[in-house]
């Protein structure tokens, strides 16, 4: 059974609708994530969850408890905010220990369960410093050891790293993610964030403008997006619109402007003559450099197809791989990553040289909206 | 700019700092400095005073009499910060969180009677509760509804004027948006996550409010405070309109030092006991504030 159904909920704030029917639900021990641009409804989502909004329309169950009406000290969920809300007039250990007096836990036994919850988050020895004293990834950690206290059955997680610096956000993720696993809670993260959503949830729920509009693994979302909003908010993209011209069992063509016949090789949805998407990732396009030769032949396209001549008209090298902006005959700026697998990959490629642009039959993602 | 450039423009800083720091010294150091060495002097002639560097005005100022006012006067004062604080407090919490909107009206509510002067609204509230004031005639309004129910004695207006609770009254009127601003300062700064983590970590609002928003907003509380209770301590018209003959404050007996006993020095020597009072205070709660950030 999920511990969390969402089911038809909606939030209004005056005519607008924050949150708009919206169900889903989320199961035992996963890391789940809410992702999306700002104002996608997101945050009201989570704080919906924790009980401080109450849906318009709509049911949330938690654990088999219907939530309507009960307040957020009634509910099994703990939260860890985004400015990380640590109290700043008391100690680490009378943060952590916050919830547990509340719920009349003896001091001996509220100690030890305190200095548990210093060693899982890697504080042990900080339980007598002021918040003050501690730096913004120490202090996120006390938020997360006190939201853990109370052993809840979910953790909900608002912009957990959004306050962190780069490096820092890097290592916690995979801290994060091991903590879960540790303590085997039911996380709930909210993030704009699709790097750290892809790198921690083991399920993601894209939403947009307060609907969800796709919920898969990240794996999924990155390489099936069932939209061109969630193509484009994964990852980037290089988005190209074409007619489709034939489409069979195991292969369809697509007629585009700017790369001229896309041969796929399998069917799509969508009806002949119809406009669709071609969603195509940097880094499943291959670059060769073009000297006088024939294009070079793609293996799984008819001669001639999957294969597009160009110009580089800038690189960015990043260290463990260069991003190549190729200009096309038609003037379309095409997006291609090439991992440094050696080091003298960087090498290989100069601005202003001309190149191969080509791709495998089953590389594009085929949108149809 | 930097500081180093403001330092370095020394015409500028002299235009912008001169004309307030003249003001300052002509109009209110020095006649502060002259009240101060008038209270060490005594009365020559009629409107002569020889600064004779006698300590008699502060040793007349310490006798029971004058203690047992400003006693009084201090506990008048208190009251009227006890109350400002209690009645204050939730109204400072809901103007917080009221929406935008609400937000900016009620403030502008709290400070409408800034605008109006003083003693016009003290007879304002001389006509609210003088004996065929707004409060009796309403009462007695009442009064003769019911009395042709049942037989009643005649209406009797209460005495609620010239009195010490209508000295309160009136301290707190007049105080409360004293009290009210800088606790709202202060409830407006806390984030508002501490409060929402508090309640999902099992509290409930009284809780919530005792031991989160009350210890955090403390600073903010003592200034509110303080900010009350020196005006209140050395309020001068609102006894003197609203009061009966015993509710005379500190700043009354100066004020008829200065006036109808024409005794200057002694009057200065009283002035300057509430001054070091209310420094002391001042430092009290600057020591406070220190040891708190620390």
């Amino acid at each position: 059974m999920s511990i969390i159904a969402v089911e038809g909920v909606s939030k209004f704030f005056g005519p607008v609708a924050a949150v708009d029917d919206v169900s889903l639900s989320i199961e035992e021990g996963e890391f789940f994530a809410l992702l999306g641009p700002s104002g996608s409804g997101k945050t009201t989502l989570l704080r919906m969850l924790a009980g401080f909004e109450t849906p318009s329309e709509g049911r949330i169950t938690i654990d088999g408890q219907d939530m309507a009406g009960i307040a957020p000290n009634r509910r099994p969920v703990n939260t860890v905010f985004q400015s990380y809300a640590v109290f700043p007039h008391m100690s680490v250990a009378d943060n952590i220990g916050y919830g547990l007096k509340l719920d009349g836990m003896g001091r001996a036994e509220r100690a030890s369960r305190v200095e548990e919850m210093l060693a899982l988050v890697q504080l042990e020895g900080l339980g007598g410093r002021k918040p003050d004293q501690l730096s913004g990834g120490q202090r996120q950690r006390v938020a997360l050891a006190r939201a853990l206290a109370k052993r809840p059955r979910v953790l909900l997680l608002d912009e957990p790293l959004s306050a962190l610096d780069a490096k820092l956000r890097e290592a916690m993720r995979f801290e994060l993610a091991s903590l879960q696993h540790q303590v085997g809670i039911t996380f709930v993260m909210v993030t704009h964030d699709q790097d750290e959503a892809l790198a921690m949830a083991t399920r993601c729920a894209v939403m947009e403008r307060g609907r969800l509009v796709q919920l898969a693994t990240p794996s999924d979302l990155y390489e099936f997006p069932n939209s061109r909003f969630v193509a484009d908010f994964i990852g980037s993209v290089n988005m190209i619109e074409g007619v489709l011209k034939t489409d069979k069992p195991d292969e369809a063509l697509i007629a585009t402007q700017h790369l001229g016949d896309v041969f796929i090789d399998h069917a799509v949805l969508g009806n002949v003559g119809g406009t669709l998407w071609l969603a195509l990732r940097p880094e499943k396009i291959e670059m060769r450099p073009r000297g006088d030769g024939p294009p070079p032949q793609m293996e799984d396209a008819p001669a001639g197809l999957n294969t597009v001549p160009g110009r580089i008209d800038h690189i960015a090298y990043l260290g463990s791989e260069s991003v190549f902006e190729v200009e096309l005959e038609t003037g379309l700026k095409m997006r291609v990553i090439r991992p440094n697998l050696t080091r003298w990959d960087q090498e290989d490629f100069a601005e202003e040289q001309p190149v191969w642009l080509s791709w495998h039959a089953c590389a594009p993602a085929v949108l149809a909206g | 700019m930097s500081d180093e450039g403001w330092r370095q423009e020394r015409g500028t800083l002299a235009a912008t700092l001169g004309p307030p720091l003249f003001w300052l010294v002509v109009f209110f150091l020095v006649p502060l400095a002259v009240v101060w060495a008038y209270s060490f002097g005594q009365n020559a002639g009629l409107t002569d005073i020889r600064i004779s560097g006698t300590f008699a005005n502060y040793a007349r100022a310490l006798e029971p009499l004058y203690l047992g006012i400003l006693a009084k006067s201090i506990g008048m004062a208190g009251l009227t910060t006890l109350i400002c604080l209690i009645v204050g407090f939730p109204v400072a919490l809901a103007i917080t969180f009221a929406d935008d909107r609400a937000k900016t009206w009620l403030l502008l509510l709290v400070m409408l009677p800034f605008w109006t002067n003083l003693l016009i609204r003290t007879y304002a509230l001389i006509a609210v509760l003088r004996t065929e004031g707004y409060v009796n005639w309403t009462l007695e309004f009442l009064w003769n509804r019911l009395g042709s129910i049942w037989s009643l004695e005649p209406f009797v207006p209460l005495d609620l004027l010239h009195n010490n609770a209508a000295v309160l009254f009136g301290l707190v009127y007049v105080h409360l948006p004293f009290m009210i601003l800088p606790l709202y300062a202060a409830l407006d700064r806390l984030d508002r996550s501490l409060i929402e983590a508090s309640l999902d970590l099992g509290a409930g609002h009284f809780r919530t409010m005792m031991q989160i928003v009350v210890p955090i907003a403390l600073p903010g509380i003592l200034s509110g405070i303080l900010i009350t209770f020196i005006p209140a301590l050395g309020a001068y018209l609102t006894p003197d309109l609203l009061g009966g003959p015993d509710s005379q404050m500190i700043a009354n007996v100066i004020e008829r030092q200065f006036k109808r006993a024409n005794d200057w020095p002694f009057g200065a020597a009283l002035s300057f006991l509430l001054l070091y009072l209310t420094f002391i205070l001042i430092a009290l709660q600057a020591m406070l504030q220190r040891r708190q950030a620390q």
